[in-house]
């Protein structure tokens, strides 16, 4: 029986208030939730503050380089189908410098769960623009405001459907943790986008500003109706919707590999008769 | 007159069919028992520019390109005006009937009445087999063999292709003399430098292989992809060469003995990649196939030009091995080797080839596949402490590898500065003991590097210095010198990273005169041996058009 002390407590780096505070708790409680054992996760995450999320919590771990935590899981999957691989950091890590990996996990739909802190802004670096600052933000190095339209996460994983794509809330804590069990148990790509506030560096996009905006897609809404997920994954302004917002059943791409089915690459002996063979067919 | 060996050059455009029979050619040669080197010069395109395949064939073992010329296969006639001046005194010109040509040394053939429009490089092929002194039966073989399945129309304009050339040329009398025959001819494969680095990396236990393409180093990944499902392992083309390297990291994370390759451009995007394999201790091999830059330069050309790029890549200060094959077999040991090394000391190994290399075949003596062990990934989680600590200081700076999800102990690797247990630290003490760490490493890695190789008498006249792809050369250079008498050494570089100055230093104070030889344009090693040695080599051969370093090269700058 796994309890949520397996998972323990660490003293973090992070400002009192900051939003990470929700979603490392509601992370452990979805772990606990799952019953899986911390040997069996992988944590991997890049740079900035919410990728030291995974140093507060007993696991596996790999802190990469900012950006780069998504091939890094990828090449982990690979080489270990066994091990539930959750990448967490933030809006800059992801979708930011680590772009191309965010569209290229989606594509291949790997079996991890893709957790992003979405504050809207850079804490690490003290409050820059991030991909997802709204136009107009205003900061010490946009001091005319941020030129450039936010990048919607949500609509670009649903435009290509990804296998789970979700929008988290850290003001509605369980419904985030229920939303990172079903990511966990999701067989594919999972992108989870959690919006929270940055309490030092985001004085627009407030607990209070998110709170008055965002709703719970009602009971009777299907993730399964693409049509319904990209007018809902539109939607920003004053009304914002969590839940799962699209789901599909595309085989993950682990499937792919027929050498995967026989579990982890680890251990496996090098078939020296095959080898030989292979290279015969170079007389 | 009777010859030993040949040189043959096959020139034309991209989309004429030369390189199919520069292979089948090559092929052939090896199969009846002659020793090859292959050269392959081409433009950055598919069809049209001029390329050319050359195969330097003997019956006694030959180890260098050459650039005069015994044969030319003129497919087009751009290649006899570009190479006209190349021909030996007794060489001839293949060429079709149709450019007009009457030049003595030429072998006018009306390809036209030979084969059928498409078949036309296969009737070149029949003519100069039969030149050289190949049966038409082993060609006949070759080919069905290198074309595999194809539909039997295509199949018999073939062969009727290659037996009207056979005819056609049997009845001249051609005043070329044929090559020796080779009896009881031992079992030889003809591999590139890049199908040996593959085929060496799966020897040492690869079990994941991530790139993007990039001329010259794609076709590793095109071997590896061939060959994953039956060997078990996993080839991905990641969406570009940062995500190549991580992937791999990631992977070698969780046990997967992991390797990349690219060229000088995408390892420019892998480099602060290797900076997290130092600092996170994760085993890869890098496979960096050198052509000429900066930026995207002469992307299908050859250059050696890349080994301060690859010796000082990556921020920070971190142990390394850079191992630079000079030829196909080293290509298999030394990717062997790296793998080895990678797994021993956690940490990023290269191996530094170049396009002359990775596109020259040549006959190998089968490699001992059989005996060789595979390197054993991580440490044994029965014997480690616990809690486990990923970063234990030890004395060799070496700590039990672990891997995630195999053991119930928990493995944390951080790309930030850490604590024996992998967490984040700014612990300033810690981090001195950890940049300690990790260099202590590098004394194990030095104390295992390969000493150069060093050739002729230990008190030379002049003794030549060089590394990598142009050992052939430099060989076959001091050996023709040996032969007028001079008095000439060779010391070759297959290890350029650590380099141990105890290993050469007496051959290099023993000496007259040295001589360095580089295919770049500011002598590299010459730079790095100075830099550890103290050791001035003031005499530098170097090349940087974009063509291998050959023999005729090295004695022409000598005499300059």
């Amino acid at each position: 029986m796994v309890t949520i002390a397996d998972y323990g407590t660490y003293e973090t780096a992070w400002c009192p208030g900051c939003g990470n505070f929700s979603i490392l708790k509601a992370v452990k409680e979805a772990l606990t939730a799952s019953q899986l054992e911390p040997h069996q996760a992988l944590f991997v995450s890049g740079i900035g503050q919410a990728a030291k999320a995974p140093h507060y919590l007993n696991a596996n771990v790999f802190n990469g380089l900012h950006g780069r935590s998504l091939p890094v899981a990828t090449g982990a999957k690979l080489a270990n189908p066994r091990l539930t691989v959750i990448v967490e950091s933030g809006d800059g890590c992801n979708y930011g410098e680590g772009g191309n990996h965010f569209l290229a996990a989606i594509r291949r739909n790997i079996d991890l769960t893709l957790l992003v802190h979405n504050n809207q802004v850079y804490g690490l670096t003290k409050g820059q623009s991030s991909p997802t600052s709204e136009e107009g933000f205003v900061t010490k190095a946009q001091p005319g405001g941020v030129a450039s339209t936010p990048f919607n996460p949500v609509a670009v994983a649903v435009a290509m459907h990804a296998g789970f794509v979700a929008r988290a809330f850290t003001g509605l804590p369980d419904h985030l943790s229920d939303l990172i069990q079903q990511a966990i148990a999701h067989r594919g790509f999972s992108l989870i986008d959690v919006l929270q506030p940055c309490i030092s560096f985001n004085k627009v996009n407030t607990f209070a500003w998110y709170k008055k905006r965002c709703y719970q897609l009602p009971s009777d809404y299907n993730p399964a109706d693409w049509g319904a997920a990209i007018k809902a994954a539109d939607q920003w302004g004053e009304q914002i919707p969590l839940g799962v917002i699209y789901r599909n059943d595309r085989p993950p791409f682990e499937e792919h590999f027929p050498v995967l089915n026989q579990g982890p690459l680890v251990g496996r002996d090098v078939d020296r008769m095959m080898l030989k063979e292979i290279m015969e067919g170079y007389a | 007159m009777n010859r030993n060996s040949v040189n043959l050059l096959i020139g034309g455009e991209a989309g004429q069919g030369l390189v199919t029979i520069g292979q089948i050619l090559a092929k052939s040669l090896v199969r009846s028992g002659y020793s090859i080197v292959v050269t392959q010069s081409y433009h950055s395109r598919i069809r049209g520019g001029h390329n050319t395949y050359t195969i330097h064939a003997g019956a006694d073992r030959v180890i260098a390109p050459l650039e005069t010329i015994d044969i030319l296969v003129a497919l087009n006639e751009e290649t006899m005006t570009l190479h006209r001046h190349e021909i030996s005194p007794d060489g001839i010109i293949i060429a079709d009937e149709a450019f007009g040509i009457s030049d003595d040394v030429s072998l006018r053939v009306p390809f036209k009445e030979l084969a059928k429009q498409g078949f036309l490089n296969i009737a070149a092929l029949g003519v100069v087999g039969s030149i050289i002194g190949l049966t038409e039966e082993s060609i006949a073989g070759t080919m069905d063999k290198f074309f595999g399945k194809m539909d039997q129309k295509t199949a018999e304009e073939n062969r009727l292709a290659l037996s009207n050339a056979f005819r056609w040329t049997t009845g001249r009398s051609v005043s070329f003399s044929k090559l020796p025959p080779v009896s009881d001819p031992p079992k030889r494969l003809i591999m590139n430098g890049n199908e040996a680095i593959a085929l060496g990396a799966l020897s040492a236990g690869l079990k994941f292989y991530s790139f993007y393409p990039m001329t010259p180093s794609t076709s590793i990944g095109i071997a590896l992809a061939g060959w994953a499902e039956r060997m078990g392992s996993i080839v991905e083309q990641a969406e570009d060469e940062i995500a190549a390297i991580n992937m791999a990291l990631g992977a070698s994370f969780a046990g997967a003995p992991s390797m990349v390759s690219t060229s000088g451009g995408g390892f420019a995007l892998m480099v602060e990649g290797v900076s997290l394999a130092a600092m996170t201790e994760t085993p890869v091999v890098i496979v960096v196939a050198q052509r000429p830059a900066p930026a995207t330069g002469l992307p299908t050309r050859t250059e050696q030009a890349d080994l301060n790029f690859v010796l000082y890549a990556g921020h920070g200060e971190f142990p390394r091995a850079i191992l630079a094959p000079g030829t196909v077999e080293e290509c298999f040991h030394l990717t062997y080797r790296a793998f080895e090394l990678a797994e021993r000391y956690q940490g990023p190994i290269f191996i530094l080839t170049d396009q002359f290399l990775a596109d020259s075949y040549r006959a190998v003596a089968p490699f001992d596949v059989e005996n060789l062990s595979p390197v054993s990934p991580g440490s044994d989680p029965a014997s480690s402490s616990s809690p486990y600590q990923r970063y234990a200081l030890t004395d060799n700076g070496i700590s039990p590898r672990l891997l995630p999800g195999i053991s119930m102990q928990l493995v944390v690797a951080d790309s930030d500065e850490h604590t024996e247990d992998g967490h984040l630290t700014e612990d300033l003490t810690v981090r001195q003991r950890m940049v300690e760490k990790r260099l202590k490493k590098g004394k194990g890695i030095r104390a295992e590097a390969i000493p150069p190789q060093m050739e002729g008498d230990k008190r030379p006249d002049l003794l030549m210095v060089s590394w990598g792809s142009t050992k052939g050369a430099v060989l076959k250079a001091a050996s023709q010198m040996r032969h007028t008498g001079k008095n000439v050494s060779t010391l070759h570089f297959s290890q350029i990273w650590p380099l141990v100055s105890e290993q050469f230093m007496d051959y290099l104070q023993g000496a007259r005169e040295v001589v360095s030889l580089e295919g770049n344009a500011t002598g590299q090693l010459a730079g790095l041996i100075r830099r550890e040695s103290g050791f001035l080599i003031e005499k530098q051969i170097l090349r940087y058009d974009g063509l291998p370093i050959t023999p005729e090269y090295i004695l022409r700058e000598l005499t300059k």
